[in-house]
This record gives structure tokens, sequence and C-alpha cells, in this order.
């Protein structure tokens, strides 16, 4: 599934992953920013989308896209009555960024993450959703989001909702800016993780409005074990303990440890990937050196391997931003990224190789992957 | 009243004319997402701000409150600026 600034496209392959039918556009013309096919039933897929000019939605298919059926009440946040004191300012979702399917005892739950950074969840299937007043419209949490001047260019994001698959109570998610945030409770309270994260030079780790995770993963092998590439630098975080290390240390200086995406193995919580950019100076966010390479580890960050192999060798100025990059559960593992230059490239070998799948797309905001039933 | 709808929201009311009441601003969006669920928060926030490039005109001015008193035989128009790339 491609998520692009001008639609969504899909794309399906054969069990080895060698011919893939296309399928698209789906919502052309909206802002299309995640489209998750639900791994509980293999059938169903939300697709979070706007235009440049109607207001945010989540559409909702379950035949594969032949149809898509719009939320009844996407995410939203509370009205604000002008007048009433000691109330946070009003804000209105501009996007929604982010979808999580929850646990697999939860057959109709999802949660999404907005712009501004807002928390929710549906009961139903995407078809309404409620916000996380706990969150969303929290004194504290909201000064931790900081101001539209905190967050991307694109807008400041909720993402990497995550729910443990022993407990749907543990919960994570991310915010740029804003942390990492933990709840054992279901969502009842969550509290702060972001010991072991810097900030960028100068800054007070200790002031969580600073740190800006891009990209937070589970370990599916083990859900003890997260990954996450930050604005400054790639972590592991082993728990029970709650200081991350920074395993980006060992890159090579020259490419450096900033990107965007941050994917992991699906039976193999010592492997995982990043897509290095260039996050010197005025921060290009293209690959370094115009060399673009995916980097493996093997040994959960101990050491990192260049994978570059079919990719081009030079001029490339590619940006593949944090949700344009994925992994299937095949074995061995299909690796999948989409770039903002419309670009969609895979490797069926756990990125020793790579091959370009499709070109000529409109900017690319996510790639994720799916096994239909 | 006669109410014209821009191309983008033809998806909801699959035409460019629609009749629908209210005697304010506020009362006729809510008619029209009676009419058509999902249309109002597509054009007007959950603060009840117009968004960008969502425009409202009664009798050809332009109007920005939603509390603008309305009478049957009023022409609205909802007009989207279409900009960007």
């Amino acid at each position: 599934m491609v998520a692009t600034r001008k639609g969504a496209w899909l794309y399906h392959g054969d069990a080895a992953r060698r011919t893939w039918r296309t399928n698209g556009p789906h919502l052309l013309g909206h802002m299309v920013h995640h489209v998750v096919l639900d791994p509980r039933d293999g059938r169903t897929m939300l697709a979070a989308a706007k235009t440049g000019h109607l207001g945010p939605t989540v559409f909702r298919s379950t035949n594969f896209g032949k149809t898509w059926k719009e939320a009844a009440k996407p995410p939203r946040f509370a009205k604000v009555d002008p007048g009433v004191e000691g109330r946070a300012p009003a804000r209105s979702v501009d996007h929604t960024f982010w979808l999580t399917p929850a646990h697999a005892n939860e057959p109709n739950v999802w949660y999404a993450g907005t712009s501004p950074q807002g928390l929710f969840r549906s009961e139903d299937g995407g078809v309404t959703w409620e916000p996380f007043s706990i969150i969303n419209d929290d004194p504290q949490y909201r000064t931790w989001m900081g101001a539209q001047q905190d967050g991307t260019p694109d807008g400041p994001k909720m993402h990497s909702i995550i729910v443990d698959p022993r407990d749907p109570k543990h919960l994570y998610f991310a915010m740029s800016s804003g942390g990492v945030h933990e709840s054992n409770d279901g969502g009842a309270s969550f509290h702060p993780l972001i010991d072991g994260m810097e900030v960028v030079d100068g800054l007070d780790s200790k002031n969580i409005t600073y740190h800006d995770p891009h990209n937070v993963q589970m370990c599916p092998s083990n859900p003890d074990r997260l990954y996450q590439q930050n604005h400054c630098g790639i972590y592991r975080l082993d728990r029970p303990s709650t200081t991350w290390v920074r395993v980006g240390k060992s890159m090579p200086k020259k490419v450096g440890d900033i990107g965007f995406p941050m994917v992991v193995h699906p039976r193999d919580a010592n492997t995982a990937w990043v897509f290095p950019m260039d996050g010197t100076s005025v921060w290009p966010r293209t690959s370094p050196g115009g060399q673009p390479a995916a980097y493996m580890t093997k040994n959960a960050g101990k050491s990192w391997t260049r994978q570059d192999q079919g990719m081009p060798g030079d001029q490339a100025w590619w940006t593949v931003k944090r949700q344009a990059m994925a992994a299937d559960m095949r074995d061995p593992v299909g690796l999948y990224f989409g770039t903002t230059s419309g670009e969609v490239w895979m490797s069926r070998n756990e990125g020793d190789k790579w091959s370009r799948l499709t070109q000529h797309l409109p900017h690319i905001y996510a790639v994720s992957t799916g096994l239909t039933k | 009243m006669k109410v014209l709808i821009p191309s983008p929201l033809v998806s909801y009311t699959k035409t460019t004319a629609v009749d629908a009441v209210g005697s304010t601003m506020a009362e006729l969006l809510a008619d029209l997402d009676r009419q058509y669920p999902g249309l109002r928060f597509r054009i007007v926030d959950e603060q009840d701000k117009m968004r960008p490039h969502m425009r409202f005109f009664v009798n050809s001015v332009q109007v920005f409150d939603l509390d603008l008193d309305l009478n049957p035989t009023d022409d609205v128009h909802i007009v989207q600026a279409l900009s960007g790339g």
C-alpha cells in the first residue's frame, strides 16, 4: 500500500514477490498520509486522507479498495467554547497522520494519531473516533507538544502508536515534537519515556518538548525491545530498562545516524533497518552525498552494514519519509520504501539487492505491507 | 433555499445544487450535514471555523459568520478557492 500526496496505490504481489499487479489510484487528489490493512481480518483497510482544501477524514474499505466509505465521525478535537478560562487553546485536526490496528483480541479497535498531535481511538473499525482527552487536552501534554513551529514542516505529528501484542493495555506513542510516551493502563494515564534520548546541541534534554522521535518500532519477536530513529540518532530500548541507548554511533561518520524510517525484522529482534538522510546544516533530508542506501544491523545496533546494491550510485537525492519504509512477513523478509520523488523500491532478500517496483507516482508519504485473507 | 455546491463536495451531494433549510448559516450547514453526512466537517472545523480556502457567499456577498441570519429566498454559494499544486 502506497500513500501519496495525490492518492493511494495498491500493489498486489505473487508469493515470490516477482510479479506485481497495480491497483489504483484510489482517492485520487486526496493527500493520503497512511493506508493500513488490518492484519486481524486481512481485508479491512483504513486510509487517512484530506485534500488541499477539504478537512481531514478517514476512509474505510472492506473490499480492497473497490469502494471506500468515509468515517461517520473522523478524528477531531473537542470543541473549546470561547471564554472558558483555564482551558488550553482550541485546536483543529489538520490531518490524520498515523493509523494503528489495536490488539488481536480487540478486533474493531484502532488508534489514530493526528497533526497537530492528538490521540484517537475507534471501537467500531474506524467508523467513529473518540479523542483521548487525557492527552489532547492535558495542559502538561499540550506544553510538551509545543506549537506549530516545534513540529515538522508538514506540521507537528502524533505517530508510532504501538500496542503490545501481549497486553492490549500496554501502549506507546511518539510525538514530533514531544517525546515517547507509555501507558500501562489502556490509556487512562501516560508517562514520558525519554531517558537516554539526545536533543539538539545546547538544548536541555530534560525538557520533553525538545525531543523529536521520528519513528519507533517494537520487535514482534521480542516486544520488550524497541528501536527508534530520532532527530538525534538511532536508539534501542530493552525493557524493563527505561533508558534508550544510542546505537547509531556505530554508523559510518560520513553517513551519520539521522533519518526518518525505522524497520524491524518480523522474527529476529537483533535485525533492523534504517534509511539515513542528510541532517547536517540546514537539514537537506536527502540521501547523504546523493548516494542512497539502507543500513542493516544484525546485532541490535552494534554494527551496521550498507545495503545499496541496485540503487543509483550517484546523484540520487532521495527523501524517504518516516512512514515510507516497511518490511513484509516473508522469509527472507521483503523490504520496501518510497521516495518523495515517487519511486517505490523493493528487496526480496532483506536488503541484499534492490530493484525499482514503480516510478512516476506523486510524492510518497507512506508505504505499508499486509497479507490479504 | 438553493445552495450551490463546489465540485470537491459533489461526492457527497451527487449534484452541484441542492435545497437546504436553516434560519442561520449554522443551521443551514447542520441541515446539509443531515442530508449529506460528513459534508460539514470537510468545510468547517471542530472549532466552528470555516476551513481555509472554503468561502461562503449569500446573495453574492461573502460571509464569515455562522450566526448570520438567512432568509428562505437567499441564494447560498459554497465556493472552494482553488490554489496550490
